[in-house]
């Protein structure tokens, strides 16, 4: 849940307003000083983010399996690692399946987390009162418990989904193994990752709807708009960036959503449900080819950077025009 | 404006449903755990814990490594999460109140950090910390964790500075407080529940925290209670009690967090939202 709240701050958290301070004379102490309170912090960016990725980098020029590892070897491969997977239909596959994936989930969050927001606006006080603590609740329950919780409730003999459906008439799915497709744990993963993204987005889409001036929803009502005209001339647009904002973070969120997956089924049956960063992990941590997950690694950066591309463009500019 | 009977009880029984299916996965943890395994394994699911038992936190808690693996997890968590305030105020306060070259190219830095894919950096991560032989221990855990939340921290404190007025830093200098001073005394208990939220992601991000672990940390007492968890299941084979008892036992102290901070958090969050 966290992976997702990562990137919140930097686009939601109160601003700075334009430029800082006006400029003051000072010692050569004081036109230090801002380096030196920015100093610890680069320096830990540095070290333990800037390494691993330059790491990360010449490694994946490498061959680096069991043997070199051992003995120390350094096998330089050129590109000969990015060419065996770019040709390889595996790595196509499973890019593809990442994209799908990732698409489904993160409509599924937004339209669903929006529905939410809006019920939120439209409740009492008591019934959003209820609401909202169940919301938080499923928020702050951590993911690997909430994977395990999601394990039992779709376990094959006691869990109670397989139960419920068997009561509603469907009795082929009395004892059903949701982890023996491809498709039925793709099922029990989306709806793990929606139950667990929907409170972020609903709850975030209230809070923003509540900025809204009344005078606009007042003034759309009277010219006789009905509840979807109020939310496309209204709603909508009032709260744009929040939803760019959001989407991206989802994109960015469920693309590398790691443990659920992993621990649901270490990406099976048959690495069937295997995405991008799995698929990474398991050639590159699980099968010992170091060097070919770290160029995996690098490939599955480059896709998530394609499909935020939008997004981060947009940002920068306005970033920069703020500054 | 008016609503027919419908419509007023069709958000309300919606908000209902809505809230049952939010809450049962959370219900279904804490009343499994305190079921006796006879309710558990019933041919039609038991409800309501009515039996209560303790039995499986105890099968939890004995499990092999617990206390060893829950104290690696508090430590570790505890120690990134303060480090990384620490230092996030530091380069918080230059980059929300100071004016200097580079600025612009140092928070944008820290944005693209924020969205770093530690999933897939997990391989060379690993062979850094393996030459380094520090497999196997807490160290480079917590300066990995600490990173991790780092950037976030940093981008959201400087929100919360930057909303402190200038005026009252100005009046206690005019005072004469030391900027040091001025910053301990006026802008340090206004940035409290700043400090508070901020923490509460990082603490939520260094708990949860799976991939590296995986790699990094796999003799038995090394690891922290993600990795726990996640092969608990796997030990105990299907005693569902007990997984779920140990479930329980990891989510509650994020769920007390949450509980507690999350009001200020979601404020925190989106009072800049809507201006992008």
């Amino acid at each position: 849940m966290a992976v997702q709240l990562d990137g919140a701050a930097g686009r939601t958290a109160p601003r700075t307003g334009k430029g800082g301070p006006p400029p003051v004379r000072r010692g050569r102490a004081a036109r230090g000083a801002p380096y030196l309170l920015l100093l610890p912090a680069l320096l830990a960016t540095a070290v333990f983010l800037g390494w691993p990725m330059v790491r990360n980098l010449v490694l994946s020029f490498q061959k680096l399996n069991m043997k070199e590892l051992i003995q120390h070897l350094t096998d330089w491969r050129g590109i000969g690692n990015y060419q065996e997977i770019l040709g390889s239909s595996q790595f196509w596959r499973v890019t593809l399946r990442t994209i799908v994936f990732t698409g489904a989930n993160v409509v599924l969050i937004m339209l669903f987390g929006t529905l939410i927001g809006l019920l939120l606006a439209r409740l009492g006080k008591k019934m959003r009162l209820v609401l909202s603590v169940a919301l938080v609740l499923a928020w702050a329950m951590p993911v690997i418990a909430a994977t395990t919780v999601f394990q039992w409730l779709f376990d094959s003999r006691y869990g109670v989904v397989n139960w419920v459906l068997d009561r509603l008439g469907w009795h082929s799915m009395a004892a059903y193994d949701w982890v023996g497709t491809q498709l039925s744990t793709f099922f029990v993963i989306t709806v793990l990752i929606v139950w667990q993204s929907l409170p972020f987005v609903a709850l975030n889409l209230y809070a923003a709807t509540t900025t809204i001036p009344k005078e606009l929803y007042e003034a759309a009502r009277m010219d006789g708009a009905g509840t979807w005209k109020v939310f496309t001339s209204v709603t909508f647009p009032f709260l744009k960036p929040f939803f760019l904002a959001t989407t991206f973070l989802e994109v960015i969120w469920v693309f590398k959503a790691f443990p659920q997956i992993f621990a649901i089924n270490q990406g099976g049956p048959d690495r069937l449900t295997e995405t991008l960063p799995i698929y990474a992990f398991t050639e590159g941590v699980g099968n010992l080819h170091f060097g070919m997950g770290a160029a995996i690694s690098l490939l599955t950066i480059a896709v998530l950077l394609a499909m935020t591309a939008y997004y981060l463009r947009l940002t920068l500019k306005q970033e920069e025009d703020a500054l | 404006m008016r609503r027919s009977l419908a419509g007023r009880i069709w958000p309300n029984a919606t908000a209902v449903v809505l809230a049952l299916g939010f809450v049962f996965p959370v219900y279904w943890m804490f009343s499994t755990a305190f079921k006796p395994t006879r309710d558990i394994i019933s041919k039609d699911p038991v409800w309501f814990p009515l039996h209560g038992t303790v039995e499986h936190f105890a099968t939890a808690v004995n499990a092999p490594n617990f206390w060893q693996l829950a104290g690696n997890s508090v430590v570790v968590t505890v120690l990134a999460v303060g480090l990384s305030l620490l230092i996030a105020l530091c380069g918080a306060f230059a980059v929300a109140r100071m004016r200097f070259k580079g600025r612009r190219g140092i928070l944008l830095t820290f944005m693209v950090a924020q969205m770093a894919p530690w999933e897939v950096m997990v391989i060379s991560i690993y062979l850094i910390v393996r030459d380094a032989d520090l497999l196997n221990s807490l160290l480079p855990l917590t300066f990995f964790y600490m990173l991790m939340v780092l950037p976030f921290t940093l981008l959201t404190l400087r929100g919360y500075v930057a909303a402190v007025p200038r005026e009252l830093e100005e009046s206690a200098m005019v005072d004469g407080c030391s900027r040091r001073q001025a910053f301990a005394k006026v802008v340090l208990p206004l940035l409290a529940p700043g400090l508070m939220a901020t923490s509460l992601f990082g603490f939520i991000t260094a708990w949860n925290e799976f991939p590296l672990v995986l790699v990094l940390n796999k003799e038995p007492g090394a690891g922290t209670l993600p990795l726990w968890l996640s092969q608990f299941q796997t030990q105990f084979g299907n005693d569902w009690g007990a997984t779920m008892a140990a479930a329980t036992l990891f989510a509650i102290p994020i769920l007390i967090l949450f509980l507690i901070l999350q009001r200020k958090a979601v404020g925190g969050l989106t009072s800049g939202a809507v201006k992008g």
